[in-house]
């Protein structure tokens, strides 16, 4: 038990956020019937892309990390509003949030 | 050292429930659980001394974003059962395309180039608490991103209020035109009453 007691280092974080990256990837293959789980996926992913930059930040000691994770938050947040205003559209004209109805543009 | 052990407590809830994020059977769950991502997630970032973006996560994300989701959630009147269909069909190659992701930043981890030596080029001041020396960058170094990103917000905030807003055709809206074009000879008409006989038809019928 060894690693529970030696300091931190850049890689703990780096490590932690390749596999919450990994996961989001992975959700976006796995919930193709429900894009609000995608879109969760999406956020999971970005969260994944804050973690390395506040760690390289922190490791560096350079704000231009921290700075651009807030830039990151705001358009995933913008990201999550619209996405979800689309849904809701889509939701009120299909009945339906699957991936594989989304074909109405295809002519 | 204590710190180290609190670093797995949050990460091995963090991916936890990260997992659980694209496994729960009801969306409801899985919003919940991503709420639980966001609190460990600031948790790390308060281990890293990065309080402001740690306060940021829980205020931006949980008290927005996850509410957002979780509205819409209930909102929608979704058959749950119908979207669990295809996990398993899709379960190799999510996991296929998981594992090459993994693989492939295993490999750029072991052949990054190390960047120890660099010269910070926004050294935070030493002086500063974490939130302070963020605004004293934010606002000088970096104040039109800044404004663009206030942009973004703003049209995000126009653009689902556009897409959302729905004309159901049942709303009587006030056409000025029309009402100033009105004539005096187009709805009165004067009629001579006799007396003692009134009006039989037409007149107020």
């Amino acid at each position: 038990m060894e690693f529970l007691v030696s300091p931190l280092t850049l890689n703990h974080f780096l490590v932690v956020a390749a596999v919450l990256f990994t996961l989001g990837a992975m959700g976006i293959f796995l919930n193709r019937k429900n894009i609000i789980v995608i879109l969760m996926c999406v956020e999971l992913i970005l969260l994944a892309v804050n973690i390395n930059f506040v760690s390289f930040a922190v490791s560096l000691g350079d704000l231009h990390g921290q700075i651009f994770t807030l830039f990151v938050l705001t358009v995933a947040a913008a990201e999550a509003a619209i996405g979800l205003a689309i849904l809701v559209v889509y939701f009120r004209n299909r009945d339906s949030v699957s991936v594989a109805d989304l074909n109405l543009l295809k002519g | 050292m204590p710190a180290t052990l609190i670093f797995y407590l949050f990460a091995t809830v963090l991916i936890l429930a990260a997992l659980m994020v694209i496994s729960a059977r009801n969306p409801v769950h899985a919003v919940l659980f991503l709420i639980l991502c966001f609190f460990n997630a600031a948790g790390l970032f308060v281990l890293q001394g990065a309080e402001f973006l740690a306060m940021l996560l829980v205020i931006v994300y949980v008290g927005a974003v996850a509410v957002l989701f979780l509205f819409v959630v209930m909102m929608l009147d979704i058959d749950f059962k119908q979207l669990r269909q295809g996990f398993v069909r899709y379960l190799p190659l999510g996991a296929l395309v998981g594992a090459v992701l993994l693989i492939e930043i295993g490999m750029m981890a072991v052949h990054w180039p190390t960047m120890a030596g660099a010269a910070a080029q926004t050294p935070a001041p030493a002086a500063l608490g974490n939130a302070e020396a963020i605004g004293a960058v934010l606002y000088t170094k970096y104040w039109l991103p800044f404004q663009v990103a206030g942009l973004v917000l703003l049209v995000a905030m126009v653009g689902a209020i556009c897409l959302t807003l729905r004309d159901r055709g049942q709303v009587v809206r006030q056409n000025v035109s029309v009402q100033m074009n009105r004539k005096r000879s187009d709805v009165i008409e004067i009629k001579k009453v006799p007396t003692g006989q009134g009006i039989s038809d037409g007149g107020m019928a």
